[in-house]
């Protein structure tokens, strides 16, 4: 072997082979998306989200570097310190329009909950990993219990849109590791039943005095006013009603780049981060929502077929979640913003802005290639 | 959940959860995106009308009121900006707390505070309630300096209603108040409610209110895009307001203040007419009150002290207050004798001091009689006898029937509300009149007492001087105006109130002349010889007394009654006689005889008139005339005699 002289050119060959193609022009187009509609909806932000956008293509570009072997050697520290961290947050947290997320480490302010959504997949891969041909009930019970905790931790915060995704995230790794039907039907059932219950009897359960014990007051308003957002026009139901409005009177072409009038007079609450479907679909129409929704599918029929492909238990089990993740994020805050889910605070992947899920979900998108490297790897 | 499995096995079961995973996926796609057809296509129209509702807000332009002038261009009505300290409530955590603090800077008295409160349940929570108006510069330099601290506070320039000359002519003008439920009302009737829409004030009486749509203007929009908190982010387009008209008038200002001041203290009207063209030069109404309390809203003590007043300073009796005119109601007479042919001006009858009709006698006031009395004498000495047996002769349709196209017992279509229709008698009246048969049957003695002006008879000073105009302008009836031109601000052009008379009388010149001529002696050497000596023209007048209590039997003795209980004192005049320009009627109430305290009045009046002469003094009463009691006092002896 001789020495490998200094070439830019390959430097250049070894910086991008860890980049999967497919992904990373995908990733492209997503965040094509973000520039066009943060133009729109906030101009100002641009230059900023450009240092998120380069912040999180170096997570994603590092963590396609390290091997899944790497990554998941992480895993439980990376877990146990989300979890130690989640514990100093409920202690002594920083609180924010009520709710405590946040913790001040001096430099920054850090919400570990985000760090969960990438740990919490990645320790349970690992879990299994270690499991392999041994898993019994004993052990999704096991994980089971390794999942509780965090979401636990993140429910009394409260937050409980982090804490579903969190959960959703573990519950992937479960799903994907064999739980059995057996258990899941019978629960999604209940699940079913339980939103059909609610919607049919919502004028019922939504009356002033009902106590609904399980959820806190505000998270009870929230469901009742996606029921029925007329029910208050001008707080929760208002962000509903003028971003359906701002989604309807897009039509089908949609009203043009930065013509929304929804978007520029100030009626779409939010309209950088969680509400940014709303200003595409205003500004785009249906065929610029369905361009998105075919990338987000096209972006999901990779992650499938690279979990399909993955070499060990471990690096499926964790690219099917990461990719059932990118789904639950788009269908949430699409579904919230057109009016068919709740408002949780659920960003639309890689479009809303915000600093931290950019990073977090382009570290998914390079778990994902490093997952698919691996086993080009281990074919050659 | 197999314990041994094959590693194929494991992985074609993780694959098939992944077909799963991606089935439920692309479903959950699918719902979207038939969301987004439902939303985009399906209710695209529906959501697209709410987009605009949202966006498109029409922010009305209020028009800067008319102003009233008087003929010289003297300005009765006027607008002028001042600040005005207001609060939004809905910004303001404590209302009490805020007001408290905020008078520590700015006067604000109870009377503000009471205002305010009032307002305050009339308005919408997101509008901004005047507390004080009208700040001083020091004032709103203070709060300025300190605004920070009153967050929902802010004082802004406002148009207010300024009526310079106070109380004079006031109830010619009127004045403006706040839109109430019942102005609103009224605006949805018009089908006006777009105009008025961010209009707060509206005419409330007088000329304010009969030309309120002249004055108010036509109010512009502007269509803004709100954003979200409403707030105007961008001008679409713009329609200015047109200001409102100004109002000329045909009101001599410095006329109506001489009239004003010659009543002095005392209960009246006045009305002043060109008889030329039916142009009201003054029109006074006593006492008067000033406009400028209403403007803002007038406080309860000023509105109990106006309004329980027993002198009902809010009453417009130049137009409301309907008297029986006395003995001015004889030179119509004596017209409808000559032009009915039941009298010549030479036919003479011998008067013993009363008149007997069905064994009842109707008194003359000289005891004994006038003698030999023709129509001539009849008016300058007002001799009741010989209109007795004229009222007789005439019967009440005759009468009735002249009276009718002078205008009386009929309302003027004067252009300021508020007239009354005053009564002129008739047995079909007095059927409307009553309900019980035995009262609605009209008696032959009562045809006697309202041939001398007395009876059913009531009229309006204006319909007085209106009638008294159309006798001396050779018969024209003009529909009594104060407006002479309404002026368009913008273009300067200039609408005038049409003079055209509304009817012509056929009446002979001949006929006109005698009486006339028998009125210019009223002044010379009849009853209103004391209040117009001396006068450098000649004038024709008349006095007249209005019963207001029955004396039974007993002689009217004016110091014995109580002031409220004596007779209405009338004058009516005009001038000069060989070329009238002013047409007027006097009344003072209880003002006893015609020509002790209303004749007087008229003096002054037409003195500034014809010679710009001013006596601001009241005019003072005729001690004289009240002891010469040469006035009809008939009525009070319409009782049987024994």
């Amino acid at each position: 072997m001789t020495e490998p002289r200094f070439s830019p050119l390959r430097l250049l060959v070894a910086a991008i082979r860890p980049i999967d193609p497919i992904l990373f022009g995908l990733l492209a187009v997503l965040l094509g998306y973000a520039f066009v509609l943060m133009h729109s909806a906030s101009p100002e932000r641009i230059a900023s989200l450009l240092v998120n956008a380069g912040v999180a293509l170096a997570a994603m570009w590092l963590a396609a570097r390290l091997p899944p072997q790497r990554l998941l050697s992480l895993a439980l520290p990376l877990y146990a310190a989300g979890v130690l961290l989640l514990i100093a947050v409920d202690l002594f947290g920083e609180t924010s329009k009520g709710a405590t997320r946040w913790l001040d480490i001096g430099i920054t302010r850090i919400q570990p909950s985000e760090i969960m959504k990438i740990a919490m997949p990645l320790m349970l891969a690992w879990y299994f990993q270690q499991r392999e041909g041994h898993i019994r009930l004993r052990e999704f019970v096991v994980a089971g219990a390794l999942l509780a905790v965090p979401v636990a931790l993140i429910l009394v915060q409260p937050d409980l849109g982090t804490s579903l995704l969190v959960a959703a995230a573990g519950f992937y790794v479960i799903f994907f590791a064999g739980l059995s039907w057996k258990l899941i039907v019978p629960v999604a059932l209940v699940g079913v039943v339980g939103i059909g219950a609610i919607v049919g009897f919502g004028d019922q359960l939504c009356q002033p005095g009902v106590d609904w014990q399980v959820l806190r007051e505000y998270q009870k308003h929230r469901v009742c006013t996606l029921l029925d957002p007329t029910q208050d026009p001008l707080g929760r139901g208002f962000h509903i009603i003028q971003s359906t409005i701002a989604i309807g009177s897009g039509g089908l072409l949609g009203k043009g780049w930065t013509e929304g009038t929804q978007t520029h007079l100030a009626f779409l609450p939010e309209r950088h981060t969680d509400f940014i479907f709303s200003v595409l679909a205003e500004e785009f129409g249906l065929l610029g929502a369905l361009l998105l929704l075919a990338s987000y599918l096209l972006l999901l029929l990779r992650g499938f077929v690279i979990a399909a492909q993955a070499p060990s238990l471990a690096t499926r089990l964790l690219a099917g979640s990461i990719t059932m993740i990118f789904f639950t994020y788009a269908f949430v805050n699409m579904g919230m913003v057109s009016g068919i889910l709740p408002v949780v605070g659920v960003p639309l992947p890689f479009i809303s802005y915000g600093g931290t899920a950019l990073v977090t979900l382009c570290l998914g998108i390079g778990i994902l290639m490093s997952i698919q490297r691996s086993r080009v790897l281990a074919k050659g | 959940m197999t314990e041994f499995r094959t590693p194929e096995e494991e992985l074609g079961r993780f694959r098939r959860r992944v077909l799963v995973a991606g089935i439920v996926a692309l479903v959950c796609f699918g719902l979207l995106a038939a969301r987004f057809y439902y939303l985009q296509v399906v209710r695209h129209d529906y959501f697209l009308t709410r987009a605009e509702d949202n966006r498109i807000g029409l922010v009305p332009i209020v028009p800067t009121r008319g102003a009233i002038l008087d003929r010289n261009g003297v300005t009765l009505a006027r607008n002028f900006a001042a600040y005005t300290l207001e609060i939004t409530p809905s910004q303001v955590a404590d209302l009490d707390e805020t007001i408290d603090a905020l008078s520590e800077i700015v006067t604000i008295d109870a009377r503000d505070r009471r205002r305010f409160r009032k307002l305050l349940e009339e308005s919408r929570n997101f509008e901004s309630v005047p507390i004080r108006t009208r700040l001083d510069d020091a004032e709103v330099a203070r709060f300025v300096a300190r605004r920070y601290r009153f967050p929902g506070v802010e004082v802004q320039a406002r148009l207010f209603r300024d009526y310079p000359q106070g109380e004079v002519a006031s109830h010619v003008i009127g004045y403006i108040g706040r839109i109430n439920l019942r102005d609103q009302e009224r605006i949805e009737e018009r089908g006006d409610t777009a105009n008025y829409r961010g209009s707060d004030h509206i005419g409330k009486s007088g000329l304010e209110l009969s030309y309120e749509t002249e004055l108010h203007g036509v109010t512009g929009v502007e269509q803004v895009e709100v954003n979200a908190g409403g707030r105007a982010v961008r001008v679409m387009s713009r329609t200015p307001a047109t200001t409102g008209s100004d109002l000329e008038l045909t009101l001599d200002i410095e006329l109506q203040k001489v009239a004003e001041a010659a009543f002095g203290d005392r209960r009246g009207a006045l009305v002043a007419i060109d008889p030329r063209t039916g142009g009201v030069l003054a029109l006074a109404s006593k006492p008067a009150f000033d406009p400028n309390l209403f403007v803002d809203g007038i406080s309860t003590a000023d509105w109990n002290e106006l309004n329980d007043s027993p002198d009902h300073p809010l009453l417009n009796r130049a137009i409301f207050s309907a008297y029986p005119p006395g003995s001015t109601f004889k030179p119509f007479m004596a017209l409808a004798a000559l032009t009915t042919g039941k009298r010549t001006a030479n036919q003479a009858i011998a008067d013993p001091g009363y008149f007997s009709f069905a064994g009842r006698r109707f008194m003359d006031d000289k005891v004994g009689g006038h003698g030999m009395v023709d129509l001539h004498k009849s008016i300058v000495v007002s001799c009741n006898t010989y209109y007795y047996q004229l009222a007789n002769d005439l019967g009440i349709e005759g009468i009735a029937g002249f009276m009718a196209p002078l205008g009386f017992g009929s309302r003027t279509g004067i252009d300021i509300p508020g007239e009354a229709e005053g009564v002129l008698p008739s047995p079909a009246w007095k059927r409307g009149r009553f309900k019980k048969p035995e009262q609605q049957r009209w008696y032959g003695g009562e045809t006697i007492s309202v041939g001398i002006g007395q009876g059913y008879n009531a009229y309006t000073p204006v319909q007085l001087a209106n009638a008294l105009a159309t006798i001396v302008n050779g018969g024209q009836v003009f529909r009594p105006h104060v407006v002479r031109h309404v002026i368009d601000t913008a273009s300067g052009e200039r609408r005038a109130i049409q003079p055209e008379p509304i009817r012509q009388l056929a009446i002979k010149p001949a006929h006109l002349a005698a009486v006339r001529e028998a009125m210019v002696d009223v002044n010379k050497s009849g009853t209103g010889a004391r209040a117009f000596a001396g006068a450098p023209y000649s004038a024709g007048g008349k006095t007249g007394t209005a019963q207001v209590y029955s004396l039974k039997g007993s002689k009217y003795v004016a110091g014995r009654v109580r002031e409220r209980l004596r007779d209405h004192s009338w004058f009516i005049a005009y001038a000069p006689a060989e070329n009238p320009t002013i047409a007027l009627a006097v009344l003072v109430e209880n003002g006893g005889f015609g020509a002790q305290s209303a004749a007087p009045i008229a003096r002054q009046v037409i003195d500034y008139h014809l010679l710009g002469a001013r006596l601001d003094a009241p005019a003072r009463e005729d001690a004289e005339a009240a002891e010469a009691e040469d006035d009809t006092h008939a009525g009070h002896d319409a009782e049987p005699t024994p």
